[in-house]
């Protein structure tokens, strides 16, 4: 399905959720209500037409030193793919300053959880509703989000203690059967 | 033939010592990135670091005295790398192998400690992206001689100018 029935598709089934779109470079984005956005990527995955079981990344971006932008500070961007028909889309939320949240979609794919951690780690988007969202690659003594544009690159934080990481692998050890 | 009829040699304790400790250094690789990958050539056939009585490359910090820290060293890495290094039994040396172990290299952001000598005393540099393994045997050799002469040589230490940090 090429990207302009996609987004018709959305529309007629979501029709408040959908607010505009823009052509990125021959990829066609979706911007959505970050409210819906559980809702859409839902839907979007088990629609048979549509049948999008992959999820490739969520990417966080702080539009705060952006030239020209006017809206919200941070977005998610989320790229989905379809590995039976093999097309994409390409769908991004809004989120503003003082409340970075956009809810989670990591009860619908499993690699959701880590990159969920990985914006929130380094951009500082919450995701609500996330079982652990904790950071993933920076220490967990650090103070602030490192990709966003007002944090000095050169801002270095001497770290003590070494994390033990038991809380994430007792998870694991029940999900495998070992307790 | 007794012991009687062996020639006497006289000699002082403490060179015995640093001739022995200086020919077989027992190195444990603190190898966190490229860097490392050069110290495995070095210990390879090729360039042979048995030849100067260290090849006996240890894993754990409790049966090493060398440590070679060949390799970025993150901030999240720190108190890792402080930790073993205390847990080497004395004497130990340090070799900061590369520009990222000694200045933190090319890797000037948050995540990166602009030198080992921030956190552990550091006898002897090595500088190079990665180095040779030539300057590797280098380091080697003069360390050596550190440990030969410790009155003429200078001691190993932390950054001087910078506060280190308080790990
Ligand atoms: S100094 Fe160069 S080769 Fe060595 S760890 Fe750093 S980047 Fe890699």
């Amino acid at each position: 399905m090429d990207a302009q029935a996609m987004l018709e598709k959305i529309t007629a089934k979501f029709p408040g959720a959908v607010k505009g779109s823009a052509d990125r470079f021959g990829q066609l984005e979706i911007q959505l209500e970050a409210k819906s956005i559980a809702d859409v990527i839902a839907f979007l995955r088990n629609d048979s037409e549509l049948a999008f079981n992959m999820l490739i990344d969520i990417v966080g971006l702080d539009y705060s030193a952006f030239p020209g932008h006017t809206g919200d500070r941070f977005a998610a961007v989320y790229l989905l793919k379809s590995l039976t028909l093999g097309h994409r889309a390409q769908l991004k939320v809004t989120a503003p300053e003082d409340k970075p949240e956009v809810p989670t979609i990591s009860h619908l794919y499993a690699n959701a959880n880590w990159c969920e951690r990985e914006a929130y780690d380094q951009i500082g988007i919450k995701f609500v509703g996330h079982p652990n969202l904790k950071r993933i690659l920076n220490h967990h003594e650090f103070v602030g989000h490192p990709l966003r544009k007002d944090y000095p690159i050169t801002r270095r934080q001497a770290l003590s203690a070494n994390e033990s990481l038991m809380d994430e692998m007792a998870v694991r050890l029940k999900e495998r059967g070992w307790e | 033939m007794g012991i009687e009829s062996l020639p006497i040699m006289t000699t002082r304790r403490d060179a015995v010592l640093a001739w022995g400790q200086k020919n077989s250094l027992w190195p444990m690789p603190f190898g966190t990135a490229c860097c490392a990958i050069e110290f495995m050539s070095v210990v390879s056939s090729v360039f042979d670091i048995s030849r100067f009585g260290a090849e006996l490359v240890r894993f754990s910090p409790r049966q090493a005295d060398l440590l070679l820290v060949a390799g970025t060293v993150t901030f999240k890495q720190a108190p890792i790398l402080k930790q073993i290094y205390e847990q080497m039994p004395d004497p130990k040396w340090v070799i900061s192998m590369g520009v990222c172990a000694s200045s933190g290299g090319f890797y000037n952001n948050y995540t990166v400690v602009q030198g080992i000598d921030q956190i552990i005393p550091v006898d002897v540099y090595i500088s190079g992206c990665p180095p040779r393994p030539e300057a590797i045997l280098e380091a080697i050799v003069k360390l050596q001689h550190k440990i030969e002469n410790p009155q003429t040589t200078p001691k190993a230490q932390y950054m001087a100018k910078e506060p280190h940090f308080g790990f």
